[in-house]
C-alpha cells in the first residue's frame, strides 16, 4: 500500500552528526545486557562482556535492576534504605562491587575469597577493574527507577557515571533496538 | 620486498587475562590518529582468536599475528 508509505513522517536530515570516528561503522551496532543479579559469578561476565563489546566498537547499554543494582552502590554505603525492611535487605546483601557473593558455594564468603584469589593468580581483572574499564569505554549503565525506590536507593547512593534511571519501557526499547540483548 | 614496520605504540598485555588485552588495546587505539600502528604483546592464548574477531568488529587492520615462545605479538593498524 502506498498510503502507508506516504503517512510516514519525514525524518529530519539536518540533525547534528557526531564527529566521524573510525569505529563509526561498528558503533551503529547495539548490545544490551539486563543485569538482574548481584551475584559475583553473574556480575563478572556482565562486566567482561560489556567492556569487551564497547572495546569492539559497539554501543553498549546495561540495564541494572533488582539485585543487580547493589554492585553499583557506592562502596562506603553499608546500610541503605529508609525503612527497616530496606535496611534489613541491605544488611543481608551488602551493597558495593567489592561485596558481591557467589550463586553457589558461597560458604559465608569463603567461595568469593577463593575465587578472587584464583583470579589474581591467573591475572584475571577484578569486577572493580572491569567496571572502571567499562565506564571508561563508554558503557552506559541505566539503573531501574522502580527497584531503586523499592530498595530505598537514591542517586547519591549509586556510583558516579551511571545513566539516568529509567523504567521497563526504556529497557524494552533498548532490547528491541539492539542487535543482541542478554538477561543475566 | 619486505617492508619493516615500526610500531608507533606498544601495548604490553603480557600476563593479563581475557578481556584485558583487548580492553587495553581498544582504550589506546581510541586516542590515536588513523593509520597509526600498534604493537601488542600478550600471553593469553585466547588472544589470537580474539584479536582476529576484534579487528573484524572494529575494522582496524590486523597486519600481523605471530608467536615467539609463549608471547603472542600482534601488529594492528588503526583505520
Amino acid at each position: 500500500m502506498t498510503t502507508a508509505l506516504l503517512e510516514r513522517p519525514i525524518t529530519p536530515t539536518a540533525q547534528p552528526q557526531p564527529a566521524v570516528e573510525p569505529e563509526a561503522k561498528a558503533a551503529t551496532k547495539q548490545f544490551v545486557i539486563i543485569n538482574w543479579s548481584g551475584d559475583l559469578d553473574k556480575v563478572w561476565p556482565v562486566l567482561i562482556l560489556s567492556s569487551t563489546a564497547a572495546a569492539s566498537g559497539l554501543a553498549v547499554k546495561v540495564f541494572i535492576t533488582y539485585w543487580g543494582l547493589l554492585p553499583f552502590v557506592k562502596e562506603d554505603r553499608r546500610i541503605v534504605g529508609h525503612n527497616w525492611m530496606q535496611k534489613m535487605l541491605a544488611l543481608m546483601q551488602r551493597p558495593g562491587i567489592g561485596h558481591v557473593k557467589l550463586t553457589k558455594m558461597n560458604f559465608f564468603g569463603m567461595g568469593p575469597w577463593m575465587m578472587g584469589k584464583l583470579a589474581k593468580q591467573n591475572n584475571v581483572a577484578s569486577p572493580r577493574e572491569l567496571l572502571e574499564a567499562a565506564l571508561a569505554l563508554g558503557v552506559e549503565f541505566v539503573p531501574c527507577q522502580m527497584t531503586m525506590d523499592m530498595f530505598g536507593l537514591t542517586r547519591d547512593d549509586m556510583i558516579e557515571g551511571l545513566g539516568e534511571p529509567a523504567g521497563a519501557a526504556t529497557a524494552i526499547e533498548m532490547m528491541t533496538n539492539a542487535q543482541s540483548s542478554l538477561f543475566i | 620486498m619486505t617492508v619493516l614496520l615500526t610500531a608507533d605504540e606498544l601495548v604490553d598485555a603480557r600476563g593479563l587475562s581475557c578481556p584485558m588485552p583487548i580492553v587495553k588495546t581498544a582504550t589506546l587505539v581510541r586516542t590515536l590518529a588513523s593509520g597509526k600502528v600498534i604493537e601488542v604483546l600478550a600471553t593469553d592464548p585466547g588472544s589470537v582468536k580474539d584479536f582476529e574477531a576484534w579487528s573484524r568488529s572494529t575494522g582496524n587492520e590486523l597486519i600481523e599475528s605471530t608467536q615467539e615462545g609463549s608471547v603472542y605479538r600482534f601488529l594492528i593498524r588503526k583505520i
